[in-house]
């Protein structure tokens, strides 16, 4: 499928310099509002008010909140590393955007649709785990260093089963490309990878594993994007702030924002692969829905709802151990991972 | 390749800390993630309380005790006034130790309740700990109630008390029982029977029975360990005889007697029984005056006394000797929270870092009970 900024521009430099413009800028307003969002989500879980001065529901907050992370002074500490010390908020913060690249808004509307895309936002989204480990090690604090050595056991382990759950899609779908996915799991809820994908009614057979991979996907994700309970690189009970801990003003706020836009990068994954990317719920009852930008609705109202159950999550529930969050990876995750993957081979071979 | 070289870490937990509970500090010595050695370092908050209560009158110190530990002062208050009536040797009238009793089992629950709170916190679920302050708050409005401050009350006179109590407080009291049962189960589903919260607290920081009597641990801290001593049943001071209420102990229900979740859990199972003791309390009030008994002037005969009472973290004991004169010679405090806190090397060594939060949590210290 064409990407639309191509039919209208052409192919030509300006189309691809247009194209991240609107990505930016969804990522932009989406990390201000997430904040508050989960500030306010929070606030309601209990029993609070939230942000409530700026604006009407404090609307303005976490932009106001920017502004005033922008003029903060940035504290240096003084037997930092400099140039890893600074370049690290940059590199996560890139990683975390440049997934958006693969993911698809609409039928008509994605960053470059890579044959390899899956492949492609798996690495990109590892380079994160780069800056906080510089982010760590450059802060020369000792709090900082702990958080970022757990970072890295933590995502390098759990990209395994995220990557394996995902390959379960990958196997019944024959393709890597983001916009393949969303493509094949047309025609309304029912054939939707969660469901089983399109298919023979035999298909009944596996909607356990797929539902059972599309949860350790999302929980995966979780601790890759280090949400509680897995936010051991924070974990500011023991770390205080983890590889934070040394960064202020802009420089903290990148870290922030990272997080929040890896929040719906990762949820843009989960929705893509399982939860029929862009397709309608509907199918072709309803065609109307199914247009290019009731697709961007689709798309959006998905991955948000995943980004609210990861709140949700969040400010339900107690934070694991470092040792119970491998034991939980290796022991668990990637075993039912294995399985999963071993029972839908035996699918595609004998259905 | 030349062997690469290990060495110990000696990370500085405090005193500035989100979880160390006051300003504590705490040296660990960590061997990656496991720790070797933990070294408290106190002072911080020192204020010094006992050469401060030698220049002041009996009652001038009062304020000064419940400045101590400042989430259960009604407690602090009731075993320094104990003390001092016991060198008075004075006659209390029996509605003030039933008001006495009522605050300070009230303030049992406020404490609990900021114990069990910021143990959620430390766990890292923050709902838990908004949903107890939510509740401590109603104490709070109770006690602002008979006597205006929230925090630090003033409330308990030598040979009396400072207000009495209204028939309102008596029937917001009873709202508030009835509201509370409830709200305990209710913070027992979002946190105590919690999978990860057990997985975090279950086997955690073991502290055997002997050892627990041995270093002198008292208080919901040495009941988790299994021992069944609570001086409001062993050594009855005020009324206390004459409530019907049962000593809770770490059941081992999961987890194993003596760890972090036992001792933990044996707070939430107090609270049932502080209500209970309200309720039997509020029942069978006296009439009378409050005031009758309050001495002019406190100048007690040259003498000693020691009161021991059971705070809600455990035996807090007023020792003072008295030289005849308007001033204590001496007064001297047995603290709960710093003779809980000496066998946190003993019992955190092999654990992992986010467990000596944990254990430290479960001590429910106070550092103004610890620095004084």
């Amino acid at each position: 499928m064409e990407n639309i900024f191509t039919q209208w521009f052409g192919d030509n430099l300006l189309t691809y310099i247009l194209i991240p413009v609107p990505i930016i800028a969804y990522v932009s307003v989406f990390a201000l509002y997430a904040v508050l969002a989960e500030r306010k989500i929070s606030a309601w879980m209990q029993n609070r008010i939230g942000p409530n001065r700026t604006d009407k529901f404090g609307l303005l907050q976490t932009i106001l909140d920017a502004v005033k992370l922008m003029q903060k002074e940035l504290i240096l500490p003084s037997r930092r590393d400099n140039l890893y010390f600074r370049m690290a908020p940059y590199i996560v913060f890139t990683a975390a955007f440049m997934g958006y690249a693969v993911l698809p808004f609409s039928s008509v509307f994605i960053g470059v649709d890579l044959n390899l895309g899956l492949f492609y936002f798996f690495a990109i989204t590892s380079i994160g785990v780069v800056g906080v480990l510089m982010a760590g090690w450059a802060s020369n604090n000792k709090y900082s260093l702990f958080g970022g050595m757990r970072t890295v056991a933590q995502i390098v382990s759990y990209e395994i089963p995220t990557a394996l759950s995902a390959i379960v899609v990958v196997m019944l779908a024959g393709t890597l490309s983001m916009q393949k996915f969303a493509l094949i799991q047309s025609g309304g809820i029912f054939n939707w990878y969660i469901f089983g994908g399109p298919g023979s009614p035999i298909k009944i057979i596996i909607i356990p594993i797929m539902v059972v991979s599309a949860v350790l996907l999302f929980l995966s994700t979780l601790a890759e994007t280090n949400r509680t309970p897995f936010d051991l690189t924070e974990a500011d009970s023991e770390l205080v702030a983890g590889v934070h801990i040394e960064y202020s003003g802009m420089m903290f706020a990148m870290f922030f924002f990272a997080e929040y836009a890896q929040m719906f990068a990762v949820s843009g994954i989960v929705t893509t692969l399982f939860l029929g990317g862009w397709q309608s719920p509907f199918g072709e009852l309803i065609p109307f829905l199914n247009t290019p930008v009731f697709q961007v609705f689709w798309f959006l109202a998905k991955g948000l709802s995943l980004v609210f159950v990861q709140i949700w999550l969040r400010w339900t529930l107690p934070r694991v151990r470092i040792d119970q969050l491998m034991t939980m990876c290796w022991k668990f995750f990637i075993p039912i991972a294995l399985v999963n993957l071993f029972l839908i081979g035996l699918y595609i071979i004998f259905a | 390749m030349a062997e690469l070289r290990t060495e110990e870490l000696t990370i500085n937990m405090g005193p500035q800390h989100p979880s160390t509970h006051g300003v504590l500090r705490l040296v660990l010595t960590l061997n990656g993630e496991i720790v070797t050695n933990v070294k408290p370092v106190l002072g911080y908050l020192h204020r010094c309380f006992e050469k401060h209560a030698e220049a002041m009158t009996y009652p001038q110190v009062i304020p000064y005790t419940d400045r101590m530990d400042y989430l259960n002062s009604m407690s602090n208050e009731l075993a320094y006034v104990l003390a001092v009536e016991k060198l008075l040797g004075i006659e209390i009238p029996e509605r003030v130790e039933y008001i006495r009793v009522i605050m300070a089992e009230l303030q049992r629950i406020a404490s609990h309740l900021v114990a069990i709170g910021t143990y959620g916190n430390d766990a890292g679920a923050f709902t838990p700990f908004l949903y107890c302050f939510m509740d401590r708050e109603k104490v709070l409005e109770l006690f602002e109630m008979v006597c205006g401050a929230r925090l630090l009350y003033n409330y308990i006179w030598v040979g009396g008390l400072s207000h009495d109590i209204t028939p309102e407080f008596i029937t917001k009291t009873k709202e508030f029982i009835k509201y509370f049962r409830p709200r305990i189960k209710q913070v027992n589903n979002l946190l105590s029977y919690n999978k990860i919260f057990i997985e975090r607290t279950a086997n955690i920081g073991m502290l055997p029975q002997d050892v627990a009597v041995n270093a002198g641990v008292s208080g919901p801290t040495l009941r988790g360990s299994g021992v069944k001593y609570d001086l409001r049943k062993e050594d009855p001071y005020s009324i206390y005889n004459k409530f019907d209420f049962d000593v809770c102990v770490g059941t081992g229900e999961y987890g194993t007697v003596g760890d972090c979740w036992n001792r933990y859990i044996v707070r939430a199972y107090e609270m049932e029984q502080s209500l209970r003791i309200i309720e039997q309390a509020l029942d069978s009030i006296p009439e009378g005056d409050v005031h009758s008994a309050v001495p002019k002037r406190v100048k007690p005969v040259a003498g000693e006394s020691y009161v021991r009472t059971e705070s809600p973290k455990g035996e807090l004991g007023y020792y003072i000797i008295s030289d005849g004169s308007l001033n204590p010679y001496r007064v001297k405090a047995r603290s709960t929270s710093f003779c809980n806190l000496s066998v946190i090397n003993q019992i955190s060594r092999g654990h992992m870092i986010a467990d000596v939060v944990m254990i430290l949590g479960s001590f429910d210290i106070v550092l103004g009970c610890i620095d004084r």
